[in-house]
């Protein structure tokens, strides 16, 4: 758990030390248990969003907007590449208490 | 809400006396099969909604049952084999088959609203009342540190189904 939110802010002191002009890059969240973490994350325009989904149930990463609606099978990944700037509420259609949120930049 | 409540402590009872009468704490193959056939049970439940059921919403959440019980049941008969382990049936087990055989029969005869009313509520409750056995009884009986691991895997997933079902309930109101 712990040593999971020390990577998560080892990745964002990457990030934030990344020179411009940033690559776009592909940024992992886990579904795990029935929870998505982290639950906020932010990212630009070109990035990639990957899904893993550690439970042995399907999940489905599906944004509110209808920007992407990703299926994710037991044990599996999936992706979208975020092509809109925006704030993005997703959540899994299979478990609508799994919800997380993407703040997208330019 | 007197009504649900009831019904779970009475499913209660019968999973702690039938225990009881034992006189001893249930064994891993007696677990694994009371744990299995919980599944089977709201997957026959999630079978009929899909059929009966007119909302849209209750209709996705046996879908929903139907999809996660039997992915989990498969990871279950998966580990019994590699552990070579034979579930054992059991009073627990013969209890909940009988009583869940009595609510089948009862919800056919309802149709509409009322049966989607009918489904959920017994969703609510039935996930409670396993919910609550699986952290009382199942998984501290558990003695193979597997058995234990997916049993613990399993009631996250039932918690989320409980919250869900109950999301469900009250949308129907």
């Amino acid at each position: 758990m712990s040593s999971g939110r020390h990577l998560a802010t080892l990745a964002f002191l990457t990030f934030g030390a990344m020179a411009v002009p940033a690559h776009a890059a592909t940024i992992q969240i886990v579904m795990q248990n029935l929870v998505i973490s982290p639950s906020e994350v932010s990212a630009r325009v070109g990035d990639t969003i990957e899904w893993v989904n550690r439970d042995i149930v399907a999940h489905t990463a599906t944004a509110r907007n209808g920007d992407f609606d990703v299926m994710l099978a037991p044990k599996k990944t999936g992706s979208a590449v975020l092509k809109k700037p925006g704030t993005v509420d997703y959540y899994c259609r299979f478990h609508p208490n799994m919800k997380a949120m993407l703040k997208i930049a330019p | 809400m007197f009504v649900r409540l009831s019904i779970a402590v009475a499913a209660l009872s019968l999973l702690s006396s039938a225990a009881l009468a034992q006189g001893a704490k249930l064994t891993d193959p007696q677990i694994a099969h009371i744990a299995y056939t919980a599944g089977v049970i709201d997957i026959n439940a999630a079978k009929q909604a899909e059929k009966k059921a007119s909302n849209k919403e209750v209709k996705a959440f046996a879908r929903d049952m139907a999809r996660d019980h039997e992915a989990v049941n498969k990871q279950a008969l998966a580990l019994v084999k590699k552990l070579k382990v034979t579930p054992e049936d059991n009073d627990t087990s013969k209890a909940l088959s009988k009583q869940a055989a009595d609510k089948l029969a009862e919800l056919s005869k309802l149709k509409g609203a009322a049966y989607d009313k009918a489904y959920i509520d017994n969703e609510v409750a039935y996930h409670k009342t396993v919910n609550s056995a699986l952290e009382t009884q199942l998984i501290p009986s558990a003695s193979n540190a597997e058995l234990k691991g997916l049993l613990q895997t399993g009631l996250k997933i039932f918690q989320g189904h409980e919250q869900h079902a109950e999301h469900v309930a009250a949308d129907l109101k």
